[in-house]
């Protein structure tokens, strides 16, 4: 497959994998933060681990959207399926994703018209198709997804479709980050910036860490020589003493971003003033609504939204582990009463949330170190 | 009659309502089997769990097996539903080294199907049964009000002879054995995705890859059968699933080697783009075998003589640890561990 072979050829893995072996100081620990959730589930859905030093660590961020979205907004989201004669849609992601009375697919199995679009136009389509429902469309997702948002709701109201909403809960990776470098427990040395956000976005964002924080970024693609080659760009840096923002994914990412992604996302989008973010609390400017042109289209303006706040258990580290502080195993419930069938943090539902994906990929670490090859 | 003598056992099943994800043959499907169905049901020959029943009837070993056909589209490319629930039920008895005799096919009907439609499909059950070699014995037929079935319903039993020569056993299992696979994996779940046009991906050469395996056993059999230790065909929940029921039931690791396993790239592109795990993506006319190493090589050049077989592997190898899990490795080094499919495959966002 073209685009994908490429970056996945064993030897140039090896060959930079060898290369990052061969430049990091044996005496240092290294810590890299990926930002985003796709690059946790490449990370170890690759087995990448395996193949660095044992002196580097992948610390994985809060770029997970479904992982960050607290408890009380998917209650608020599944209230909107109670009202009659609304099918609420939403990505596959969300439909595992518990809030306190189930997940979206439990409610669906009591009867609630939930159904798993692949796409926020797909929603819209719907609703041109079933004029007597209102469709409501469950929106989620970092700089990757708002643009498709937005631009549904440009094409809705062009069309005049009514019976149509967004209960919008997107939100920014940049003050994420920022709040996670002004965290008193921060003990990283560079990022790895998000690839698709960063196709919207650009790389612009992201100096503010190289020049206020000192802190090496590379913009990386998702495949294992994407990856590696990120990693070895960070350590070149730190190396080198220097702090700056490189783009690894230039075949995908251009340095100022998408202008008429950005320009959609601006004409229907204004920055909340604060957002709760599950496991980092409430952020400033770290989310979107709609703007009040769009109040007709808007979930929370149309249906009488609950704003329900619901505490995570006080055993879930999500936060510690979102941060980068802890490791989900060290997480108390991890495997135990939290686990992919019975998640109780967020962490643990997306495939890209990192206790999920560290669940599935590399649970066997203890059993592995005695595992008998047979054949070499 | 010792079969018919056992209490009640307990029942562990504490979900409060039946969901979709249980009946996609994951990890939850295998929850309301063991325990609620199993505990209530028990018996000897129901306990081992595999697809069909083996036992003793007169001196004949004899298999049976039954299953249910609920599909949407009710065609798609490659096969349809009638097609489908012969091959299914052709499949479950082959797996464990029967030959069909008979199969029962039951047709539930919603008011308002087509009769053309109806018509399609009951030739789709014959054909497929000629090809097969079996013969349709008998079977029912009920329609229910319109909006109570997706256009129809296909349910079988299946009835045959285990082979003399199959020694299957999931415990015989050793450290060592091979495990092969007859070709490439994933059509049959991902064609279904496409075929519900619910994604604007296409894939105009994907079919589904519905046959009839018998072949590939009967290869088997000729070819290695002392060695033969374990089959399945590794329908909802993929490759994956059976490979760590496999691991949970003979107690050992299960190693894959990823470069090895046979993908057709517009799979591989469907689950990029959908982030899905082909491991986990459902098959329904390939055969999973575990074979001693001494007869995997022979084993292998039988399958792929099987017209259809061209692309059969050997995909991986039997370790002893870690226990019960199943590890995939990749061409640089680099290993994960694979589970059993939780619920439904659902694609990811970004
Ligand atoms: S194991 Fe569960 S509770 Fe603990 S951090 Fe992970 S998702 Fe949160």
């Amino acid at each position: 497959m073209k685009y994908v072979d490429e970056f996945r050829d064993p030897q140039l893995i090896r060959n930079v994998a060898g290369e990052i072996a061969r430049s990091v100081d044996p005496n240092h620990e290294y810590r890299i933060m990926e930002v985003c959730g796709g690059h946790t589930h490449a990370i170890y859905r690759h087995g990448l681990q395996d193949v660095l030093p044992e002196n580097l660590r992948l610390v994985h961020g809060p770029g997970c959207p479904v992982c960050v979205l607290p408890t009380g907004r998917v209650d608020d989201g599944l209230s909107i399926a109670e009202h009659p004669g609304v099918i609420l849609t939403a990505f596959g992601d969300m439909m595992r994703v518990p809030g306190t009375r189930g997940t979206p697919l439990e409610l669906k199995a009591r009867g609630a018209d939930i159904r798993m679009v692949y796409s926020p136009l797909d929603a819209l389509r719907l609703a041109q198709n079933e004029p007597t429902k209102h469709v409501c469309f469950f929106a989620i997702g970092f700089e990757t997804t708002a643009p498709s948002t937005a631009l549904t709701l440009l094409r809705a109201k062009a069309l005049g479709v009514r019976n149509f909403s967004i209960f919008c809960n997107h939100v920014t990776i940049v003050p994420a980050i920022r709040a996670i470098l002004e965290s008193p427990d921060m003990r990283l040395d560079g990022f790895i910036g998000p690839g698709h956000v960063s196709t919207v976005s650009g790389c612009r964002p992201y100096e503010f860490i190289a020049r206020d924080y000192g802190k090496p970024v590379v913009v990386a693609g998702f495949e294992p020589l994407d990856l590696l080659e990120a990693i070895l760009m960070v350590v070149r840096q730190l190396n080198a003493k220097e702090a700056k923002v490189e783009n690894q994914y230039r075949r995908i990412v251009p340095w100022e971003g998408n202008m008429p992604a950005l320009r959609a996302m601006s004409d229907v989008f204004e920055l909340r003033p604060y957002f709760e973010w599950r496991g980092l609390g409430f952020i400033s400017q770290s989310a979107l609504k709609l703007l009040p042109a769009y109040a007709a289209w808007d979930a929370e303006v149309q249906f009488e939204i609950p704003g329900v706040r619901v505490t995570d258990p006080r055993a879930a580290q999500c936060g510690e582990v979102l941060k980068g502080v802890l490791r989900p195993p060290q997480c108390k419930l991890f495997g135990k009463e939290c686990n992919p069938e019975h998640p109780v943090g967020a962490l643990m539902v997306s495939s890209e949330g990192a206790c999920a994906a560290y669940y599935r990929y590399v649970r066997y670490e203890d059993d592995a170190a005695n595992a008998q090859p047979v054949t070499s | 009659m010792d079969i018919l003598e056992r209490p009640p056992g307990e029942v562990r099943f504490r979900d409060p309502q039946i969901e979709m994800a249980h009946g996609a043959g994951g990890k939850l499907t295998r929850r309301l089997i063991e325990g609620l169905i199993l505990p209530l049901l028990r018996n000897p020959v129901l306990a081992p769990l595999s697809d069909s029943a083996v036992f003793d009837m007169n001196g004949v070993r004899v298999a049976t097996t039954a299953d249910a056909y609920v599909v949407k589209p009710l065609r798609f490319a490659g096969g349809s539903i009638g097609e489908l629930a012969v091959n299914g039920t052709v499949n479950d008895l082959a797996v464990a080294g029967a030959h069909p005799v008979g199969l029962m096919a039951t047709f539930i009907l919603e008011a308002g199907l087509r009769g053309d439609d109806l018509r399609l499909e009951v030739e789709a059950v014959a054909s497929a049964a000629r090809r097969a070699g079996v013969a349709i014995f008998g079977g029912d037929t009920k329609v229910v009000e319109h909006g109570f079935a997706d256009g129809m319903y296909v349910s079988t039993f299946g009835i045959g002879t285990v082979d003399p020569r199959a020694r299957l056993d999931a415990r015989a299992v050793r450290a060592g054995d091979r495990i092969l696979l007859s070709g490439p994996i994933g059509d049959h779940g991902i064609t279904i995705l496409l075929a519900r046009g619910e994604l604007d991906l296409e894939a105009d050469t994907l079919v589904s890859d519905t046959r009839s395996v018998l072949p590939f056993v009967d290869a088997l059999l000729d070819s290695a059968a002392a060695g033969l230790r374990w089959m399945r065909d590794p329908t909802r929940g993929g490759v994956a699933t059976a490979l760590n029921e496999l691991a949970s039931e003979c107690a050992l690791g299960i190693a894959i080697f990823e470069d090895a396993i046979p993908l057709r790239d517009e799979v591989r592109g469907a689950c990029e783009i959908l982030g899905l795990d082909p491991l986990h993506i459902a098959n329904e006319g390939q055969l999973l075998a575990v074979v001693a190493a001494e007869e995997a090589d022979v084993a292998l050049e039988a399958m792929q003589a099987v017209p259809g077989g061209e692309r059969a592997a050997c995909i991986g190898e039997v370790r002893t640890a870690p226990a019960k899990t199943v590890l995939a490795h990749n061409g640089y080094g680099g290993s994960r561990a694979v589970d059993m499919l939780v619920g439904d495959p659902l694609p990811r966002i970004c």
